[in-house]
């Protein structure tokens, strides 16, 4: 099986770096995109089997951002991350086809967990 | 200056209790002035005005009448005198002197006038020397007597009463005759006063009313009813009665009041008095004056009960008002404090959240670098490192997550919320004390609670105020129990129950009062106050029942919507 490619996308660079390195560890491909912009226009270059999207952006926001990567590519599937305490935007976000949003800090595992389960929905529930 | 009396009236620098007594006492003192000067006023001018208006009503138709009678006494005694008069010139002495002739006069005099009791003629050395009536008075002398003397002044004469030798109250009129030959002679008839109270009685007064004549030396001529009988002294002071002639007021010697209207004979000397006690006189007065006096105080009473009654209510109203301003103005700081460390805390918990995010990864990363590396020394050792710093930023992110969620509650947003979720997050909150002190927590969670909406934030904080409470009314290894359920599928209820110390019965109505506290220094007192006023404002209710020493049980209810109405006012 090929490995898995993933699109992070978050302004803050220390921490989308990190996360991608240990992505990688576990034998995933991950890319970094710093901001909503790139993050649409890598993802309109080159396919990806999943993107993480951070809600707190500068510049074009997460959901907009959703929004144009929804316009893009319907099928692939988006994991919001969110600083905050509320759920409001990661309800939002679900309303327009993200798959599924995780609060930061982040929980490694739970974040394989989710990309297992985007990338195989039939084995949810 | 008007602005520094009314400050000094109305707004004294008191404090508390004090300032409304104060209050209260200025706004009767100033209200009793304004209403009572004008009705005092109004009722003195009134009585004096109606007073003096119907005194003249009385006195002037009295005098009238005084002049009248007076009239009448003249016109009598005035006939008499004529009568007497044309005897004297019709008949010369000769025929007088003759017995036949005078007791003919006489018998024509009592057949023509009434009053006529004798006539004698008297000659110039004051002699009798001819008499017709009902006496033997032939040759007596009168020539030492008043009335002989004033004739031969005056030429005729009306004497006062008096007894002279028949011992019997009469009048003398006399008329002196001039002949042509120089000589003088005088012809006189005694008339009988009861002819005077005849006449008096016949002028028609008021039962109560005395008239009477008196002489210029003050004996009374005819008989009195107050003040004796014909010929003793009245005791009226007569030079008021003589100075005068008119109608005045004055005391007697009864000390009675009375009303004296007098008039002053021109032909004799005498004084007709009339005398009315005031009692009679001014009796439509007096009535006026009972049922002004009677209206006076009924009003006086009115407006005493009226003034006080009002401003009890006013004091009571402002009272209450200033109270409730005090405490909207205590709750708005709170809530000002509130908004102020839940945004504090928002800011706090994002701001920390970030490098928390990085730290996490950056640990995490250690931990997977260790852990795929074969060859390790200290590997144990480092994944233990790891797992504790991991570990410590799971506890940071609850704190900043609870930190936001609590921030949360300011302003009220209505949204859909799930009871039984929010009663698990407040019991996170407090998991920590609940733990410590061993508390056991029963949930009685209904699986088919109807979703409601309301304010998630504000819920959040009643539940944890009636949390905190029944924790605290717990001793070490107590329990709280926490039921919710449907009412009629369009509200839901809470329960919390503690077995707790309970509330005394003496403070349980008060308990939703802002500022009450059984807590001393550690509370507000505003824990329940808040949540009332939440509840209210979100159309939801909360009722307590309590028993000392056997716990105490909250039931809050919430509908499935708010009134939008009440939210916006709330």
């Amino acid at each position: 099986m090929d490995k898995i490619k993933v699109l992070l996308i978050d302004d803050e660079i220390e921490f989308v770096e990190t996360l991608a390195e240990r992505l990688e560890l576990r034998g995933y491909i991950s890319k970094i995109a710093g901001d909503g912009e790139s993050g649409i226009s890598m993802l309109a270059k080159e396919s990806f089997d999943v993107a993480i999207l951070d809600l707190m952006m500068p510049g074009l926001s997460g959901l907009d951002t959703l929004r144009q990567i929804k316009d893009i590519d319907k099928t692939v599937p988006v994991i919001m991350l969110t600083g905050h305490g509320a759920t409001k935007d990661g309800m939002e976000g679900m309303r327009l086809g993200a798959f599924d949003f995780l609060m930061k800090p982040l929980d490694i595992n739970e974040l394989l967990e989710k990309i297992k389960l985007a990338l195989n929905p039939s084995a949810q529930g | 200056m008007f602005k520094k009396i009314t400050d000094t009236l109305f707004f004294l620098n008191t404090e508390g209790q004090d300032h409304y007594r104060v209050l209260r006492r200025n706004i009767i003192v100033i209200m009793l002035l304004i209403t009572m000067l004008p009705l005092v006023t109004m009722v003195v001018i009134n009585s004096f005005q109606y007073r003096s208006h119907l005194r003249n009503q009385i006195i002037e138709p009295l005098y009238a009448m005084a002049d009248k009678t007076k009239h009448s006494f003249e016109l009598f005694l005035d006939q008499r005198l004529a009568i007497i008069r044309f005897i004297s010139t019709t008949y010369n002495f000769k025929d007088l002197t003759s017995e036949q002739n005078i007791k003919k006069i006489l018998i024509s005099l009592k057949k023509e006038c009434c009053g006529f009791v004798d006539i004698g003629l008297i000659n110039g050395q004051g002699e009798l020397i001819s008499y017709a009536g009902p006496y033997s008075l032939l040759g007596k002398n009168y020539s030492e007597q008043i009335s002989f003397q004033e004739t031969q002044i005056k030429g005729q004469y009306i004497s006062n009463v008096f007894l002279g030798f028949r011992k019997y109250p009469h009048i003398v009129i006399a008329v002196q005759h001039l002949t042509e030959d120089g000589q003088t002679w005088i012809l006189r008839a005694t008339i009988d006063t009861d002819f005077f109270n005849t006449l008096i009685s016949s002028m028609g007064f008021s039962r109560q009313t005395d008239a009477f004549l008196i002489s210029k030396d003050g004996t009374l001529q005819t008989n009195s009813l107050y003040y004796g009988k014909t010929l003793e002294k009245c005791p009226l002071e007569l030079a008021k009665i003589t100075s005068r002639s008119n109608a005045f007021e004055g005391i007697d010697n009864k000390n009675r009041k009375i009303i004296i209207a007098s008039s002053t004979f021109s032909i004799a000397d005498y004084i007709l008095v009339i005398v009315q006690p005031q009692s009679v006189a001014l009796k439509s007065w007096y009535a006026l004056k009972t049922e002004m006096a009677i209206i006076f105080l009924t009003s006086l009473a009115l407006i005493v009960f009226a003034i006080l009654k009002m401003t009890s209510v006013l004091i009571k109203r402002i009272k209450t008002s200033d109270e409730h301003r005090e405490n909207v103005l205590t709750e708005l700081q709170h809530a000002q404090k509130l908004s102020s460390i839940g945004r504090l805390a928002a800011g706090v918990a994002h701001e920390i959240n970030n490098p928390l995010a990085i730290i996490n990864e950056k640990a995490g990363l250690m931990g997977d670098l260790i852990e795929f590396s074969k060859d390790f020394d200290k590997k144990a050792k480092f994944i233990n490192l790891t797992n504790a710093i991991l570990n410590s930023i799971d506890r940071c992110r609850k704190i900043t997550h609870r930190l936001l969620g609590f921030s949360k509650r300011i302003d009220v947003k209505i949204e859909p919320i799930h009871i039984n979720q929010i009663i698990h997050e407040v019991l996170d909150f407090i998991e920590k004390d609940i733990l410590y002190r061993k508390i056991d927590i029963k949930l009685i969670l209904s699986d088919s609670l109807i979703p409601i909406e309301s304010d998630h934030g504000q819920i959040q904080q009643i539940f944890l105020n009636l949390l905190t409470n029944a924790s605290a009314a717990l001793e070490d290894f107590g329990q709280i129990e926490i039921e919710t359920k449907n009412i009629n599928n369009d509200s839901i209820s809470v329960r919390i129950s503690d077995n707790g110390c309970g509330i005394p019965e003496d403070i349980i109505e008060n308990i939703f009062d802002p500022f009450f506290s059984t807590k001393k220094e550690k509370g507000t007192g505003l824990g329940l106050s808040i949540s009332y006023g939440i509840l209210k404002k979100l159309g939801g209710k909360i009722s307590v029942d309590s028993k000392p020493g056997k716990g105490a049980t909250f039931i809050v209810m919430l509908p499935q919507k708010p009134d939008e109405l009440e939210v916006l006012n709330g």
